[in-house]
């Protein structure tokens, strides 16, 4: 029987942990993350796990570990925040070169300068491009069950790449919520035994990893396969989740829609910001007003046709983003849907804000404000400022 | 037990012929050396540099064992998870299979940028030995100094002009801080192939971390003739420049003490990188190059001596 819980996200990520109860964990410490290494630390300690449990020296070093043990055929795990993700920057990269369905959970923090240690999800942003799977997470509950289907999708024969799963820090990972905990036992069956390919640790077998290309190689075409094989995680994930959806009852989608079958309006938001922002629906609801909300799940393959078809008809939408975008463009998220609107032909009077920088406050009335901007768009046509912010103090 | 030469020479090479590395080639000599010590079959890691892209290039391999490749800092991480997998698999029964864990890395990736992820993976106490190819400079990216290159040696990044003969900075001692870590703890050179061999055989033996530091000439950056690798290496030993020696349980044991300690120049002085410091200008360096060897030997000896009062 499933168990109810009241728990943290840190806790409820590290309950999955310990459900799917990797060969190896690779890991460092850092604020907020900390609690699910120290949870972890703790059933080693009581014997209630066989991972093999290595406290690295840094994150460079923890997503090293990482890829040789994930090299070595083990099924393997690892989580960080902020600058952790920052440090293990080039090991991201050759993690998801090599094709090692690596699964991390990053607790969303900002990045310094200035240091400072609540959420945004600039850390996650940073790595976008790096080839991983990232798939956002609501609340305590969407954690646990986002980083458990993570295992799936990383594994998927068609896809073979490392995931992040993530939620915001201390919003989510340090507030007590209700979490659903399913039995060990269901979850080991979901996830099923590891098999890897091509394991190092095969001595009838030996192979080679990490290969050099020289001049004249094969590097384009490696590329484009890793390009071909991010794109099928789309589909992966839906199977995966359908999957899911029988064992747990919660279903997940690419994104989630809320209340937008006949919406006029909506926003889009990725992480906890999305739970405030389907009260503020409620509210204009409750007022005749057709708004509506679409909260970003899988981020990373970017699902653009879906996002365009969800999008269009629109009179007006407004994406946030809780990441700083440096160029006038405007933040990554709202780039994305940009750009997929613009190659589909479709037009959607489209506003950004950059919001909850640095762990500031999101408010109903932050969101209520973007609301009433692009109300007035939808009734006017007009968008007078593209990029705005959000809770800047003045 | 040391196997002989004519059983070392018997066994398979773990890295087969045919690699593109330079001829006379230390590294090279010394993987062979270090491999043919096991007696399980192996997995290799190997830090970027020579002689990682001169055994992998794509679609071949030179390696008869499994082998990784990850990045230039983090062989020894990288090992630690090979190792930690190892473990986990064994302990699940997962595999039946025995190894050993051998992780390369030349100077600059294991003095410099990976003497971190090093540190660590002693420090956590992985069965693994390291070994540095040491050929004192960064010669997979054309001769750059390191934190091995000595006092003195030309590179394209300590160059030798009006103003400057060659690098300013002695070598750091690597060989001690990995000593200071515990472990079995050893450096060794290809010229005394026994003393290298029984030192990884040792390695192997040993439940923990090792490290094996060892030197590997490097004909192109050094600027020898290619066929005298091994008696460069030999006149670093007979000069005490690089001494044999091992650490275990703390206590330094001196392998290989010459008869009559050769002076400096002569491992010096037919080595093109030095060839500047034979100027008369240039013979302060000369005597400060051989009083940083005598202190390194001395001291070497008081530690040895130290270790036998207990």
């Amino acid at each position: 029987m499933a168990r109810v819980e009241a728990i943290t996200g840190n806790v409820a990520v590290a309950e999955a942990m310990r459900a799917v109860e990797p060969d190896v964990i690779g890991v460092y410490p850092i604020t907020p993350q900390t609690i699910i290494v120290e949870a972890y630390a703790e059933y080693v300690a009581q014997g209630e796990v066989g991972t093999e449990f290595v406290a690295a020296e840094s994150e460079h070093s923890a997503m090293s570990i990482c890829v040789g043990a994930a090299a070595a055929g083990a099924r393997t795990m690892t989580c960080t925040s902020s600058q952790g993700l920052a440090l293990m920057w080039e090991e991201l990269y050759i993690a998801a070169g090599l094709r090692l369905p690596i699964v991390m959970f990053d607790v969303n923090r900002s990045l310094s300068a200035p240091i400072n240690i609540h959420c945004d999800h600039s850390d996650t942003m940073g790595a976008r491009d790096s080839g991983w799977i990232q798939i956002f997470s609501e609340n305590a509950q969407e954690a646990y069950d986002n980083f458990i289907q993570a295992v799936r999708i990383a594994e998927h024969p068609d896809v073979m790449l490392p995931v992040m799963v993530m939620m915001d820090g201390f919003v989510i990972s340090h507030s007590i919520q209700r979490v659903e905990l399913l039995d060990e036992d269901k979850v080991k069956k979901f996830v099923g035994e590891w098999k890897p390919d091509y394991p190092l640790l095969d001595a009838d077998h030996p192979v080679t990893w990490g290969s050099f290309d020289g001049l004249g190689g094969f590097y384009f075409e490696y590329k484009k396969e890793q390009y071909d094989a991010l794109q099928r995680a789309k589909d992966v994930s839906q199977e995966v989740a359908k999957e899911y959806a029988k064992l747990s009852g919660r279903e997940y989608g690419l994104f989630e829609k809320y209340k937008m079958d006949d919406a006029e309006v909506a926003i889009v938001a990725a992480g906890s910001t999305a739970g405030t922002a389907k009260t503020v629906v409620d509210t204009y609801r409750q007022n005749g007003i057709k708004a509506g909300l679409i909260k970003i799940r899988l981020y990373r393959p970017f699902p653009a046709e879906e996002m365009v078809e969800a999008l269009s008809g629109l009179k007006a939408a407004a994406v946030l983003d809780r990441s700083p975008g440096y160029d006038v463009l405007g933040g990554p998220i709202f780039q994305d849907i940009q750009s997929a609107l613009y190659q589909s032909g479709t037009s959607v009077p489209l506003v950004n804000y950059i919001y909850g920088l640095g762990g500031r406050d999101v408010l109903v009335s932050h969101i209520e404000k973007a609301y009433e901007d692009i109300l007035n768009v939808a009734k006017t046509g007009k968008v007078d400022k593209k990029v705005d912010y959000l809770g800047l103090k003045e | 037990m040391v196997a002989t030469l004519k059983e070392l020479a018997a066994k398979e090479d773990k890295l087969s012929p045919g690699h593109r590395l330079c001829a006379g080639c230390g590294a090279s000599v010394v993987a062979r050396m270090i491999l043919n010590a096991s007696t399980l079959p192996v997995v290799v890691a190997s830090a970027t540099g020579c002689m990682e892209v001169s055994t992998t290039i794509f679609p071949y391999t030179s390696w008869r064992s499994s082998f990784i490749h990850n990045a230039f800092e983090n062989s020894g991480a990288t090992m630690s998870g090979v190792e930690a997998a190892y473990r986990a698999l064994k302990r699940k029964g997962k595999m039946k299979d025995e190894f050993n864990f051998v992780a390369f890395g030349g100077d600059g990736g294991t003095f410099d940028i990976g003497l971190q992820s090093l540190s660590g993976a002693f420090e956590r106490g992985h069965r693994m030995l390291y070994v540095c190819y040491d050929n004192e400079a960064y010669m997979n990216t054309g001769i750059q100094r390191s934190g091995a290159t000595p006092m003195g040696a030309w590179t394209t990044t300590s160059e030798v002009g009006k103003k400057q003969a060659g690098k300013i900075q002695h070598r750091k001692d690597l060989t001690g801080i990995m000593a200071a870590h515990g472990g079995y703890v050893a450096q060794a050179s290809p010229s005394n192939w026994r003393d290298l061999v029984k030192k990884a055989e040792k390695a192997f033996a040993f439940d923990g971390p090792s490290f094996i530091n060892v030197l590997a000439p490097c004909p192109r950056g050094w600027r020898f003739p290619s066929e005298q690798t091994i008696e460069f290496a030999r006149l670093a030993v007979e000069t005490c420049y690089w001494p044999l020696f091992e650490v275990e349980g703390g206590k330094y044991k001196i392998n290989v003490k010459p008869k009559t300690k050769k002076p400096v120049t002569e491992w010096l002085k037919p080595q093109g990188r030095f060839k500047h410091l034979f100027k008369d200008v240039n013979a302060d360096k000369l005597d400060e190059l051989q009083k940083f060897v005598d202190d390194q030997w001395d001291r070497l000896l008081a530690l040895e001596s130290a270790c036998r009062l207990d």
